[in-house]
């Protein structure tokens, strides 16, 4: 029996059974805030009992779920209230899902962001989902005057069959409302799961087929303007003047003015990062006006930093892996002596350029800033380190501050980043009036917060045998030093070195999906990839050893290897199973491997290339996923078949590139992204069933497939290829 | 500033605006029809494609007087209860992760299927490649558009 405990971290997660008794809602507060679907409008409550903070449940036992946490398209917004769900014991066809708003008092973590929401949530929702259930049962066990242990709950139905009772979740709900809140609540046995482990449709499938408005960009309110930016075309640039004067008298323009975005006092949170703190804003009636504006406005700007090039950062990234840092980041026995004895020694330098996010919906929020309060709404990945840097500008305690999460049209990253909801705030603030702040493609595109330029040099030593014997890595990035140096084969290696770096540069960066990860696993499985073949073995069983090896004997402590050696060759072998692997060609397909680590979880990949074609033409990809139990397995298999596209488009065709501090691509005409055309034909996902708690998912799919692509590219064109993206104007594969 | 009578979604409505605004701005500003989204603003995202007659248009490069007596169909239009074969295959495939880009896939799509109701793979492909999702749901799209051509064609 799983016992937990109803308090939850530092706070307590349920209010008091005496508020919860007064909890009632009325169901027109509900009505406004939630459209239901057809058939659910005929079976609306009269009443609704709040149980806790998770649910409500009517008094026709219709359940309102809340969705804690940001929806970015990792589809949390089913996924969490379905856990919530099968712990209460309701029928999911009886349950409405409805984004709770920003509530740090009440739930917990409420950011989009490391592929952390079910995994951190997990416990939460289930105990929310249980407790419910504990005091629908108590409810009924003193109405019936009958042990609650005898009491069964199925599909929204509360049984006791030796009195012959029976009753729906709606007829107990008042009562369960007035129960106290146990300290303690039973959890179901994995086993007995009936909602999570199934498929579940996205609960906003409706209203995305329909055009409904839900994202931050369709927000329409009474007396609200449309506000745009510009910022400086450059980094390096800072705002000097401008002439507004013949701008601020085109049609429907209102105003034109430079902001101070923050002040030198406001204290920022990381979610800051990438701000640029003086721009020039546009305020108009329509979106079409500001642009017209935007096109019309002359802005004078002044050197303040270094203009920076990519050749230069390219030249600078080389120049720190030719340096030796004081301080390795992780050692283990002695490369330089081992190098000396190997019998084969491999380097090989890979690089990859900045990427922006290019979320579709493009950066927009919407503000209403009075004396008294202010009001936003719009896509945040951080709505909680957003409202604290408010306070701050705004100088106006939280309390004041109300912000609701919308629908976001993609995050990867971007909007952890919530600069744009400060401009919103200020803009508003300014005009004394509503407004709703949204960025053009190119304002969203050349803003910066990209994820950085990285560079590795990888140096491997196999002896006679062809077993690794050493292992030396140096990783640099742009204001970020890439390496993850516990992780794989850090542990697997005897002499291992592990040193990194990072440029200071003023191209601003920021988490991209799978940090890090979406650039060093490629480099590290290409690597792996070559080193097994110089050692003559086949990369699954060259890998396998590895892992052998530091599941065995791990060098170094074992508990500062960051992953697990028996699940990381759990997958590995199920993807060679599935994929029938047996060498690195296929009916007359090139095939890839690759495996990866990050975010709690293992994946394991087979790419299969065709090789008739002049263009690269990716025909099937086997996927084998270890991310612990996968809570809505048709959702869970779109993330990631979402992140493998996304890994594979990024790889061969996406780079921002910098003249003078200039970002070279500022709209899809030349900044190229993964099309139809050029998608996997096929792909195939197998989860590891083990019952383990679940971890992330959102992200691990992706860093792996760039290594995949890459080790089947050599297959089909004979060339290595160190540098992404794969396929540049310079160098056309075929 | 000019006025414009426009047929969309089966309603004559009026709008009075400059003659060069694109109609994604006259319908997402000032008819309030958001379902259509705005994407890169110059035509190679496909996140505002429209149907402007049987056609599917970038509705972020169609001027609002360049319209004139044609129809236009939005998203909010392509069916009363979002029962299109299209928006069916759409749900039963569960196709989307973030959703922005869906409308214009599934514009695009419906006009194409009308063109060719039974497409093959490579058709598919060519005809929805000036649709870019971010969040990668290529595969599910085309899958989709397989089931809602058998859904049609029964």
């Amino acid at each position: 029996m799983t016992l937990i405990k109803t308090t939850y971290n530092r706070r307590s997660f349920l209010k008091s059974g005496s508020l919860a008794g007064g909890g009632m809602i009325l169901g027109f507060s509900w009505l406004a805030s939630c459209k239901p679907t057809p058939e659910q409008v005929s079976n609306i409550p009269k009443e609704w009992f709040d149980i806790n903070s998770f649910l409500k449940i009517g008094d026709n036992g219709m359940v309102t779920i809340m969705s804690p946490n940001p929806e970015i398209g990792q589809n949390v917004k089913t996924s969490m209230p379905m856990i919530v769900a099968d712990e209460l014991g309701v029928d999911w066809k009886n349950v409405i899902v409805e984004q709770a708003p920003l509530n740090t008092d009440i739930f917990q973590r409420q950011l989009a962001g490391g592929s952390q929401s079910i995994r951190v949530g997990w416990s939460g929702l289930r105990m929310a989902g249980a407790t419910a259930r504990h005091m629908l049962v108590a409810a009924a066990a003193d109405a019936w005057q009958v042990d609650a242990s005898e009491i069964t709950v199925d599909a929204g139905v509360i049984g006791h069959t030796a009195s012959n009772n029976s009753a729906g979740f709606g007829d107990m709900a008042s009562k369960a409302a007035t129960m106290p809140v146990p300290e303690e609540v039973k959890l179901k046995e994995t086993n007995d799961f009936d909602i999570i482990g199934t498929d579940r449709r996205n609960v906003d499938g409706p209203n995305i087929i329909t055009g409904k408005p839900l994202f931050g960009i369709d927000i329409q309110e009474e007396g609200m303007m449309i506000a745009m930016i510009v910022h400086p075309p450059a980094f390096g640039l800072t705002y000097k003047s401008m002439n507004a004067d013949t701008v601020k008298s085109m049609p429907g323009i209102k105003d034109v003015f430079p902001i101070d975005v923050y002040k030198d006092d406001t204290e920022k949170q990381w979610s800051d990062a990438g701000s640029i703190d003086k721009l020039v804003a546009i305020v108009g009636e329509s979106t079409w006006q500001c642009m017209q504006a935007k096109k019309a406005l002359n802005v004078e700007w002044e050197e303040s930093t270094a203009l920076e090039s990519t050749e230069g950062h390219d030249e600078a990234l080389t120049k720190l892996l030719n340096t030796s840092s004081k301080q390795p980041a992780r050692k283990d026995g002695n490369v330089a002596s081992a190098f000396k004895k190997a019998d084969k020694v491999i380097e090989r330098t890979y690089s990859a350029p900045f990427l922006a996010h290019n979320t579709m919906e493009p950066m927009n929020f919407y503000a209403d800033v009075t004396a008294e309060r202010a009001l936003f709404n719009g896509p945040i990945q951080t709505p909680e380190f957003l409202e604290k840097t408010l306070a701050s500008r705004l100088g106006m305690p939280v309390e004041k501050i109300d912000i609701k999460m919308s629908r976001m049209g993609g995050g990867f990253g971007r909007r952890l980043y919530g600069t744009f909801g400060v401009e919103a705030a200020v803009i508003s603030q300014h005009m004394k009036a509503p407004i709703k702040l949204v960025y053009t493609r190119e304002d969203d595109m050349t803003q910066g917060t990209y994820r950085p330029t990285y560079k590795v040099k990888y140096k491997a030593g196999l002896n006679k045998e062809g077993n690794l014997i050493a292992w030396h890595v140096k990783g640099a990035g742009s204001n970020d030093d890439l390496l993850f140096e516990n992780r794989f084969p850090a542990g697997a290696v005897d002499n291992y070195l592990a040193e990194k770096f990072s440029l200071e540069t003023n191209v601003t960066t920021g988490a991209w999906r799978a940090p890090r990860s979406n650039f060093i696993a490629g480099a590290e499985q290409a690597f792996l990839d070559e080193v097994a073949e110089a050692a003559g073995k086949d990369p699954i069983e060259f890998r396998l050893e590895l892992f052998d090896r530091a599941i065995k004997n791990p060098v170094g402590e074992p508990e500062k290897n960051d992953y697990d050696p028996v699940r990381y060759a759990g997958v590995l072998k199920l993807v060679r199973d599935k994929a029938g692997w047996d060498g690195s060609q296929r009916n007359g397909a090139a095939r890839g491997v690759s495996a990866y680590y990050c975010h709690n979880s293992y994946v394991a990949q087979v790419l299969d290339l065709a090789t008739d074609t002049k263009s690269p033409k990716v025909t099937k990809v086997w996927c084998a996923v270890d991310c612990g139990i996968v809570i809505n397995p048709m959702a869970a298999k779109n993330q990631i078949e979402g992140g493998i596209i996304d890994g594979i488009g990024h790889a061969t065709y996406s780079e921002m590139t910098f003249e003078d501090g200039k970002p070279q691509h500022k709209n899809f005409d030349t900044y190229r992204l993964i099309r139809h055309k050029e998608a996997p034909k096929e792909i195939e996902t197998f989860f590891v069933d083990n019952g383990i708690d679940p971890t992330g998912l959102g992200e691990p799919s992706l860093p792996p497939i760039m290594g995949a692509l890459a080790n089947a590219l050599y297959k089909a064109t004979g060339k290595r290829y160190y540098n992404q993206p794969f396929i540049t104007e310079k160098s056309v594969i075929g | 500033m000019a006025n414009f009578s426009l047929k969309v979604n089966g309603k004559t409505q009026e709008v009075d605006v400059d003659p060069t605004t694109p109609m994604l701005w006259v319908l997402r500003d000032h008819l309030k029809l958001v379902g259509t989204k705005f994407g890169c603003g110059i035509a190679q995202c496909g996140a505002c494609t429209v149907h402007l007659g049987d056609n599917a248009v970038r509705s972020c490069q169609l001027p609002v007087s360049a319209v004139g007596e044609q129809s236009i169909t939005t998203i909010e239009g392509l069916s009363e209860n979002g029962d299109h074969p299209v928006q069916k295959a759409w749900l039963e495939e569960d196709v989307y992760q973030c959703g922005y880009c869906q409308a214009g896939q599934i514009m695009n799509a419906s006009a194409f299927l009308k063109r060719n109701p039974n497409p093959t793979d490579t058709e598919i492909e060519d005809a929805m490649n000036g649709n870019i999702c971010r969040c990668g749901t290529y595969t599910r799209i085309k899958k989709a558009i397989k089931n809602a051509s058998s859904i049609s064609n029964a």
